[in-house]
């Protein structure tokens, strides 16, 4: 499941999705003109389970979404979302997902509550079955107050929460969320990141995108990081911080003259090359336990004096980078 | 086909609730076309002569024919806004029939289009007009102009898909259409207009129905094409109704 997915998604095109999982999808490719927004897609997202799918502006994130929630139509490949096939059974398929795009879809002319009543109605609810789940989901999400006043007197992250309650009235047992958090202050994508969780633990499959990466660290089970419409990388979000090479150790130097030997005494338990800046050696670890005792007493032998010194973790930041950054390297190759 | 109805009726009521917060779309057929048969009466009426007939009462009907034909422009700036917030994907991505979108904002059209009606005809009772003839071919009259107005809110539903911004939807309406209300015998007698121009009006939809309209409310004789009217609903139904869901699909990227 991960890494090489570029070359294994040749080979498994036309595989068929894994009918185990909420949402699976084998050899999605999309263009739009001259632009290929998604070539051979594979992706695969357990029941009960968060899939963060990461990447820059104009990766792909949104035609995924699109095409695993019928909007788009894929020029080949083939996806499973909750049981039902794509191409060939979008129309009960959209009975069992809820999606939130990356705009907010709501009617500005329309109250909350009148928004949420029609989406309920839609889905083929009565009148007053659709206003009541209406009312719960305002209450849900905070919006009580709001219920009765029209749409466009609302803060975007209202609407967005609006957006959102909208994508559940149905408890759909899927769930697309596009940058569900995008414009949202720190307050409100707290409260939707408490949203999220609670409908995972009722069992709600959930595939996300954004561009945040503690928001993915957060929320997301497993991690895809897609970058020109390719998955580069798939994991959890610690399988990834470990493909960047593990922890990283920073040796803060008494005296910066003494870097060489630092690094000759620290040589045997490098994973990677060490780098040396103005008193600071980094290194890579490939064990935490134990490494920074081990360091420690490896340069005390060598008489090197320690200002400091810390296990660093990498970031999906680091990944991230990482990542991309092969990403266009691997590209350039035949 | 039940869930046809009732999801249209569902988009419809969607698209009524909205209007009367949508201010200016609310003076567009509400004041707007009281103002037109007033200025219309009072600044030409003068100097347009009509042999036979009142010019109010030749006026009401050409007027009552454009009002309408212009009233579907509700629906290409709705269709072309909600295209433009997304609403249109969240549309889609329900499990309601997909014709119910656009036949619900059609169907809106209708029920504004009878109210504009009606303060049309209030407004024409009051400065002169009268209805000539019995209640039967009123009433046809009345059925006649709303179908009309219906098939052009098609034809409204398919410009208004087709641009990119309601702006445009308004500009690319208002050159499609005016015209077309203009160079008829809606506001002046056909037979006034300079050669080429009355060919073109003497083929022209809107002239049609707008004789047609005359003959039912004010027995005017016209050259007897009430089919012809109905024939032309028919045909612009059946081009722009196709165009326009085929175009809902092609927008949706698919
Ligand atoms: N309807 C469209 N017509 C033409 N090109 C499109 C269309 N939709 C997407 N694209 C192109 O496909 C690529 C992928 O776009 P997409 O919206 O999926 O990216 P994204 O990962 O969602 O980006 P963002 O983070 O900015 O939302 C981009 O290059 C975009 O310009
Ligand atoms: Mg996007």
């Amino acid at each position: 499941m991960d890494g090489g997915t570029n070359s294994s998604a040749v080979s498994v095109a036309h595989a068929a999705p894994n009918p185990e999982a909420a949402i699976s999808a084998r050899g999605i490719s999309r263009s739009f003109g001259e632009v290929r927004a998604l070539a051979n897609v594979d992706l695969d997202v357990a029941r009960g389970t968060v899939l963060g799918l990461l990447g820059p502006n104009g990766a792909g994130k949104t035609t995924l979404v699109r095409i695993l929630t019928t909007l788009l139509r894929p020029d080949s490949g083939t996806a499973q979302v909750a049981g039902l096939r794509i191409p060939g059974q979008e129309a009960k398929l959209r009975e069992r997902i809820g999606l939130a795009g990356q705009f907010a879809a709501v009617d500005e002319n329309l109250t909350g509550l009148e928004n949420l009543t029609m989406v309920g109605r839609l889905y083929g609810s009565s009148r007053g079955a659709a206003s009541a789940r209406g009312r719960e989901l305002l209450e849900q999400f905070g919006l009580v107050d709001a219920a009765r006043r029209p749409v466009k007197t609302y803060s975007g992250g209202m609407r967005r929460r609006l957006d959102l309650a909208a994508a559940l009235v149905a408890k759909p047992p899927v769930l697309f969320l596009d940058e569900p958090t995008t414009g949202l202050d720190p307050r409100s994508r707290l409260d939707l990141w408490d949203v999220i969780e609670t409908l995972v633990s009722e069992g709600t499959t959930v595939l996300l995108t954004t561009q945040y990466l503690d928001e993915a660290d957060r929320l997301a089970d497993q991690i895809a990081v897609i970058d020109r419409g390719q998955v580069i990388a798939e994991g959890t979000s610690d399988e990834l911080k470990d493909r960047v090479g593990g922890e990283r150790l920073e040796v803060h130097l008494e005296d910066p003259a003494q870097a060489e030997a630092a690094v000759r005494a620290l040589a045997p338990m490098c994973s990677d090359e060490p780098t040396c800046s103005d008193g600071l050696v980094r290194i890579g670890v490939a064990h935490r336990t134990g490494a920074i005792i081990e360091a420690v007493r490896r340069l005390d032998e060598a008489d090197v004096g320690v200002d400091d010194i810390a296990l660093r973790r990498p970031t999906l930041d680091d990944v991230f980078l990482a990542l991309t950054g092969h990403a266009a390297e691997a590209e350039a190759q035949p | 086909m039940r869930r046809l109805l009732s999801d249209t009726l569902v988009v419809t009521e969607r698209n009524l609730i909205r209007l009367p917060r949508a201010p200016e779309l609310l003076l567009a057929f509400t004041f707007q076309p009281i103002m037109f048969v007033l200025l219309f009466r009072y600044v030409f009426g003068g100097a347009i002569r009509v042999p036979g007939i009142s010019y109010a009462e030749f006026l009401l009907p050409g007027i009552v024919v454009q009002n309408i034909a212009f009233g579907g422009f509700v629906t290409a700036l709705g269709l072309n806004e909600d295209m433009q917030k997304g609403l249109i994907d969240r549309f889609r991505s329900l499990p309601m029939s997909r014709a119910a979108v656009l036949a619900g904002r059609t169907s809106a059209d209708l029920f504004t289009n009878a109210v504009a009606m009606a303060i049309l005809v209030l407004t024409g009772l009051v400065i002169g007009f009268s209805f000539q003839t019995d209640v039967v071919h009123v009433v046809i009259g009345v059925v006649l102009a709303l179908l009309f107005g219906y098939a052009f809110s098609w034809v409204f539903a398919f410009l208004g898909l087709l641009v990119k911004t309601p702006e445009a939807a308004n500009s690319v309406g208002f050159i499609a259409v005016f015209p077309l209300t203009f160079i008829s015998s809606a506001f002046v007698p056909g037979q006034t207009l300079p050669t080429p121009l009355r060919q073109f009006a003497d083929v022209n939809p809107f002239t049609i129905v707008v004789n047609e309209l005359r003959w039912l409310w004010t027995g005017q004789p016209s050259p007897d094409q009430l089919w012809q009217a109905f024939a032309w609903v028919a045909f612009i139904l059946l081009v722009f109704a196709p165009l326009a869901v085929q175009r809902y699909r092609r927008t949706a990227g698919t």
